[in-house]
């Protein structure tokens, strides 16, 4: 239970998450948290909710430069409820929300944008049926390009499209076929992640194996060349926009340590120096926010080796990469620049392709 | 003047039963409430505990009232058997005017039943033998007391006959020891003379001596003075070991018990120093210990360099406990600073690393066990060298030498073949066996002791599924083919991890140390050799891949604590690295190197 309240945010304007906890089934390898048929908590009320809970930090974040829904799979909830959702973030310069390309059609597109979302991010996944049905998905590679078509079509510039690489069964060639027709589309933003095999899931029990680190590595690096090819920015580990302005404004926080605040079931905050978090649980979060208090269930104040660590953890993962001040070993430094791992560019410490590749590794070396 | 005191220790082999033994003295004097009592009570280390053999002398205090009414006071000093700890057993003789000397009934005379019965008759003890283990069926008294008059050249008719488990001749032995150990000789008039035969630390109160007093008297309040170094102290307490210590008044001459006197730099301590008064003092110290000669070496490092200063300050407490052990600076570059150790055996360098881990909260890094070996050099010099780093030249050697061991194994002979497999692997000759008892084997051979240094007990103990146990004396030097072994990481030499060994085995321990390595460190970004060398002659290789991926694909808003947390094990973990080059090596892979492989 958090007893301080938090600071105020430094940094400027927060970002606002909102977590939507549902989906209409568990996919197989998912670990994130949410609750799978239909939602234990009516739509209206559990807006209700997610809106008392941003009200509770009103004063702190004042407004946001930032919105998106994720989950879970926000395209569960009816669109009026994702266009009250969308107000909670009014204002703010980008506004995405995620979306499963079964769940849409033209109107509801045109509705969403018209609520005020001007960024989508679909989880495609794959556009091979055969994979699809692996993943446990819903829709087809079809309805996944009906649905981006459809996105553009109403108004969404700004749409990308997510992508899992090394999907049992899944060869490279396959891989870069799937990834050579979602270039084809020419989204925005293109986010491919590694699957990984999640404790507790069935792909776990399965014991489905993830590729080895040759063919991984090998996979990744024909990734990001093939992506840059096209005109991508490859700017963070597992996220490619197209050019600068087009990288998720959202996200970048995350990785820059820049405050966000998280509501909803299981979300995260931070305000510049504390980090805190939700019930894991739609019922307990629910009663703690119809009873009027804030919900998080855990908390931490970074001192500042903490806030280090952090950054190491999280910017050298991005293009951008972290102010060389922070390195902790100077000797590793100079043996990861020899080795091509990183280059120095203006007081910055920056990750090539193949740094990126051991983000986990440079952090800890530069520790 | 007889004042009823009597001092004593009990010796025997190995497992003959002293510390039991001493169970059943202390229980007849009712220092502990029965409700209380545990086996073997008198072993009070952990270690001891857990492997059930004695370490670590003990003395106690009983009292004792005989048949005819006399009242005695009894020092019993229970002493280990393991041949390693046979420093603890001449040490504790220096305080006693007689001993048991304990042989089990169902095993007869053994190699330390021998050694010990010889180093009583260097202190001009009364013995007094004891036949023990008599409650078991295969008990042979009979040929026992054969051994005991031809083996021992002891009137068997003197032997008491007891069974220490079962309680039996408890009374018989308490009335000879008050009938046939002399009471001590000494003058409480005379300038006090006590001789300091061991010592622990104790945080709050510094050294806890414990001593015999030969001549004087010795109370709290008196100005003591040790002779060797001069240091005076003001005695705070004097007492006895009751199980607990317990104060008393004061200790005078032919008593054994503990002073503390406010001795908190270790080094004021010595053992087998002598005790006086500053304003009294004696004219001439008495005999003290001589020094053993250590036959296993090692190197020991803190795990993190920075505990340099601790582990130093742990040797000094431990070594007034232990003063068996020796040590100098050492330092490694791949280690850091450390300390060469030289150790009675291999159980004694077992026992002082777990002791330090325990005790003393040190974790260590040991390097490969080493003996001391001989080379004779071209201009005729002799060099003897228990530590890899001091190999010669090998250019200038011309012999080369190694310390042999007559060695004894006793199993159970179903096992026969195994054992011999594993002595012939360490270059055993002359074997000879034979069957002391139906069903038991008990083999004798002649091996370079280099190379039961090496993991040759835990095999031992393998093969014959924990029934075959293992002793050794040492006999002579031989001439030998002997190399140095050196081990690179990365192109550089690890200098903790070369060892001296013969030429024909030098490839099978480099293969062995490359392998465990190439599990232990972890991949780089760049592809690291690992080879084992003679010189610049390359015996064995193996390669560590480079890394190519270490990342996780999604981190957002949730996952900064997390990666966070595992950020900061990571670089808890990096101080335990050591650096060769840019190498880093995990302190786990020194240890490695020397496990043996498992089969
Ligand atoms: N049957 C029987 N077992 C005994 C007797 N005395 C000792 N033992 C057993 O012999 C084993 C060794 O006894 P200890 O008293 O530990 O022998 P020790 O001589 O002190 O051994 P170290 O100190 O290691 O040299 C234990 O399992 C005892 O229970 C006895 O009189 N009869
Ligand atoms: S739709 Fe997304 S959040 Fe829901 S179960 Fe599937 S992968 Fe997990
Ligand atoms: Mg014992």
């Amino acid at each position: 239970m958090r007893t301080d309240a938090p600071g105020s945010p430094r940094g400027g304007p927060a970002g606002l998450y909102v977590h939507v906890p549902f989906c209409a089934s568990k996919c197989p390898y998912c670990g994130f948290f949410s609750v799978a048929g239909t939602p234990p908590v009516e739509a209206t009320r559990f807006v209700d909710a997610l809106t008392r809970e941003a009200a509770l930090h009103r004063d702190r974040f004042g407004a946001f430069d930032t919105l998106y829904v994720g989950g879970g799979t926000p395209s569960v909830l009816p669109d009026d409820a994702l266009a009250r959702i969308a107000a909670l973030g009014a204002g703010a310069a980008e506004a995405t929300v995620e979306a499963n390309p079964g769940d849409l059609d033209p109107g509801r597109l045109v509705r969403l944008r018209a609520a005020g979302f001007d960024r989508l991010s679909l989880g495609v996944q794959s556009l091979d049926d055969s994979d699809l049905r692996v993943l446990g998905r819903r829709h087809s590679a079809a309805d996944a390009v009906r649905a981006f078509r459809d996105a553009r079509a109403a108004g969404f510039a700004n749409a990308g499209i997510d992508l899992i690489r090394g999907v049992p069964g899944q060869s490279s060639a396959a891989f870069i076929d799937v990834l050579d027709r979602a270039v084809a589309l020419a989204p925005a933003h293109v986010s491919v992640y590694d699957l990984t095999v999640e404790e507790g899931t069935p792909f776990a029990s399965r014991g489905v194996a993830p590729p080895c680190e040759d063919d991984a590595a090998d996979l990744f690096l024909a990734t990001s060349g093939r992506l840059v090819a096209a005109g991508y920015e490859h700017y963070e580990v597992s996220n490619f926009a197209r050019g600068p302005t087009l990288r998720s404004r959202h996200n970048s926080r995350y990785w820059n340590r820049m405050p966000y605040l998280g509501v909803g079931p299981a979300a995260h905050s931070f305000d510049g120096a504390r980090r805190w978090w939700n019930p894991r649980s739609v019922e307990r979060w629910l009663a703690a926010v119809e009873a009027g208090r804030d919900p998080a269930e855990g908390g931490e104040t970074l001192t500042p080796e903490q806030a280090r660590l952090e950054s190491l953890a999280l910017g050298l993962r991005t293009l951008d990469g972290i102010d060389a001040a922070l390195v902790g070993d100077p000797a590793a430094l100079r043996r990861l620049h020899a080795g091509g791992l990183l280059e120095i560019v203006e007081g910055r410490v920056r990750p090539t392709v193949r740094g990126m590749l051991a983000a986990d590794r440079l952090a800890r070396d530069l520790a | 003047m007889d004042r009823g005191v009597r001092n004593f220790s009990i010796i025997a082999h190995i497992d003959h039963g002293k510390s039991t033994l001493a169970d059943r003295l202390i229980q007849h004097g009712g220092l502990v409430p029965d409700r209380q009592f545990r086996d073997q009570i008198l072993d009070s280390l952990d270690i001891e505990r857990e492997r059930g053999i004695t370490i670590k002398s003990q003395t106690v205090n009983l009292a004792y009232r005989s048949r005819a009414g006399g009242t005695f006071e009894l020092n019993l000093i229970d002493t280990p058997g393991h041949v390693d700890f046979s420093y603890e057993v001449s040490r504790a003789l220096a305080s006693c005017e007689g001993v048991l000397l304990v042989v089990d009934a169902s095993q007869g005379v053994q190699a330390q039943t021998l050694a010990n019965l010889y180093l009583a008759m260097e202190h001009d003890l009364a013995v007094i033998p004891v036949i023990n283990k008599i409650d078991l069926p295969s008990a042979d008294i009979d040929s026992t007391r054969l051994q005991i008059e031809r083996d021992l050249g002891l009137d068997p008719d003197d032997a008491v006959h007891v069974s220490a488990k079962a309680g039996i001749g408890i009374d018989d032995l308490l009335e000879a020891i008050v009938a046939r150990i002399p009471p001590p000789k000494g003058a409480q008039d005379d300038p006090l003379k006590a001789l300091v035969f061991d010592a622990h630390y104790d945080p709050f109160r510094g050294a806890v001596v414990s001593c015999r007093v030969v001549d004087g008297v010795l109370r709290p309040g008196d100005t003591l003075r040790m002779m060797s170094t001069g240091a005076a102290f003001r005695v705070e307490e004097v007492g006895a070991f009751r199980i607990q210590r317990v104060a008393r008044p004061e200790l005078q001459a032919g008593d054994v018990g503990y002073v503390i006197a406010g001795m908190k730099t270790v080094a004021d301590t010595r053992i087998g120093d002598t005790i006086t008064l500053a304003d009294r003092p004696a004219a001439e110290p008495l005999h003290g210990f001589k020094l053993m000669k250590p036959v296993v070496f090692s190197s020991l490092y803190p795990v993190l360099s920075e505990d340099y200063e601790a582990l130093s300050d742990a040797l000094e407490k431990y070594r007034l406990n232990d003063a068996s052990l020796v040590y100098q600076k050492d330092s490694s570059v791949a280690l850091g600073q450390g300390f060469r150790c030289g150790f009675l055996g291999l159980l004694h360098l077992e026992i002082v690393q777990e002791r330090l881990e325990r005790e003393f909260n040190q974790s260590l890094v040991l390097t490969a066990p080493s003996v001391e070996y001989h080379f004779t050099l071209n201009d005729g010099t002799v060099v003897r060298v228990d530590n890899p780093a001091d190999y010669p030249d090998p250019s200038r050697i011309a012999k080369a030498e190694e310390p042999y061991i007559h060695a004894t194994i006793w199993t159970p002979d179903r096992y026969m073949g195994a054992v011999m497999k594993i002595c012939l692997e360490r270059r055993a000759e002359n074997p000879t066996y034979h069957c002391p008892l139906p069903g038991r084997l008990e083999m004798h051979f002649d091996v370079p002791l280099g190379e039961v240094v090496y993991d040759f007990y835990d095999r031992l103990k393998t093969v014959t599924q924990g029934y075959g146990s293992f002793d050794y004396e040492l006999t002579d030097f031989r001439v030998s083919d002997l190399v140095r072994l050196d081990i690179l990481v990365n192109g550089e030499r690890v200098d903790a991890l070369s060892m001296i060994v013969h030429r024909e085995k030098a490839r099978m321990r480099g293969l062995h140390a490359c392998e465990r390595l190439k599990d232990e460190i972890p991949r780089h970004q760049f592809k690291i050799p690992i080879q084992g060398a003679i010189g610049g002659t390359i015996i064995a290789r193996e390669t560590i891949p480079p890394f190519r991926k270490d990342v996780t694909a999604k981190c957002y808003g949730g996952d900064a604590t997390r990666k966070r947390k595992l950020l900061e094990r990571q670089k808890e973990g990096k101080k335990r690295m050591k650096m060769v080059g840019a190498v880093e090596i995990p302190q786990s892979a020194f240890v490695a190197v020397l496990k043996t492989d498992e089969d």
